[in-house]
């Protein structure tokens, strides 16, 4: 970790930047090869896992957060909490919202430009 | 100490400069954060149409085209080592590389637009706009126009970012080249790799959220 309180830059050697960036292309090509098989409903699931592990990859070596204060990566994490929270509860309402009580009322925007609903 | 000879980029309020490079960090860490929850906006109006209607997703994602935007994810990736290495240059004191290293990042982010105006011009050329103004007529399921609205706005948020990456990167360069920096001193370059890695990071979701999924 910090072996030495007065040297806090940590320079990382050239080689861990090219493997990253070797790893990043490869997780691009895998990424790319996989979407043209079809794995049903667990495409995103695939896609989703791989873009998290080449994330993850970016915000520990490119930006350092591995070798930082963790507060900085505390941080990061947190935006990803409340992303969640956001995207979760809004999912959770727009999907579910008919289930609770039946959805009365009528269209807010008759102009709005939504063709006919495939139902 | 209090009045002791200081370097020159250190401001008077700081105590060392330890704590005033970790206090710009944990300033550009808060604004990621906001950042983070900006486009999170776009990934929520993503997932919720998606899930209204995920057979036009579906058919609409395949009028992208998957080898231009890989394309664009290998210059982005490139570009991200390049602003890294430029950092670590500096923290070795090899000001000259720093200053190719950030003209590579200029020109990769410059590429990526060029892509991404060929891209945008083919799209309008056929009418797969947002909204009103999608007039194609090659996708049968109902309200293509959603997916267009989605892709433009997240790739347009996406690339207004790579602009001002790159004017930021110029000014940066522009100081280096001046030797405002040295191994001592190059906070400024390190918030503006923090910022690009950024942008890398969320295309990195991006490409395979639009042009891949289906």
């Amino acid at each position: 970790m910090t072996e030495n309180v007065h040297s806090h830059h940590h320079i990382l050697p050239l080689s861990l930047y090219f493997t990253i960036a070797g790893i990043l292309f490869v997780l691009t090509g895998i990424t790319v090869g996989v979407s043209y098989y079809d794995f049903g409903s667990f495409n995103i699931v695939v896609a989703l896992t791989i873009a998290v592990i080449k994330g993850s990859l970016v915000a520990l070596y490119f930006m350092h957060l591995r070798y930082d204060n963790k507060l900085y990566g505390a941080i990061l994490v947190l935006s990803l909490v409340f992303l969640s929270i956001f995207i979760g509860l809004t999912m959770i309402d727009t999907l579910y919202r008919g289930e609770i009580q039946p959805i009365e009322g009528s269209v807010i925007n008759e102009n709005a430009i939504i063709y006919e609903q495939n139902k | 100490m209090e009045h002791a000879e200081h370097p020159s980029y250190l401001q008077h309020h700081f105590a060392d400069s330890q704590q005033q490079e970790e206090t710009a960090k944990l300033g550009m860490w808060i604004f990621l954060l906001t950042e983070v929850l900006l486009f999170g906006g776009l990934f929520a109006f993503y997932a919720i149409y998606r899930a209204w209607h995920p057979e036009m997703f579906v058919e609409a994602h395949k009028v992208l085209d998957i080898p231009m935007g890989a394309l664009n994810t290998f210059v982005l990736i490139t570009s991200s080592l390049t602003m890294a290495l430029s950092i670590r240059a500096m923290q070795v004191n090899n000001k000259k590389q720093t200053i190719w290293l950030l003209v590579a990042t200029l020109l990769l982010a410059a590429t990526f637009l060029v892509i991404k105006y060929f891209e945008y011009s083919h799209k309008f050329h056929l009418g797969q706009l947002p909204g009103k103004y999608y007039t194609y007529e090659g996708i049968t399921a109902a309200n293509p126009h959603i997916f267009f609205s989605i892709y433009f706005t997240m790739t347009g948020l996406h690339g207004l970012h790579v602009v001002i990456g790159m004017a930021v990167i110029t000014w940066v360069l522009i100081r280096t080249i001046k030797n405002n920096f040295s191994s001592e001193y190059y906070t400024p370059i390190e918030m503006t790799g923090l910022y690009w890695h950024l942008v890398d990071l969320i295309w990195i979701f991006l490409f395979p959220l639009l042009y891949l999924i289906g």
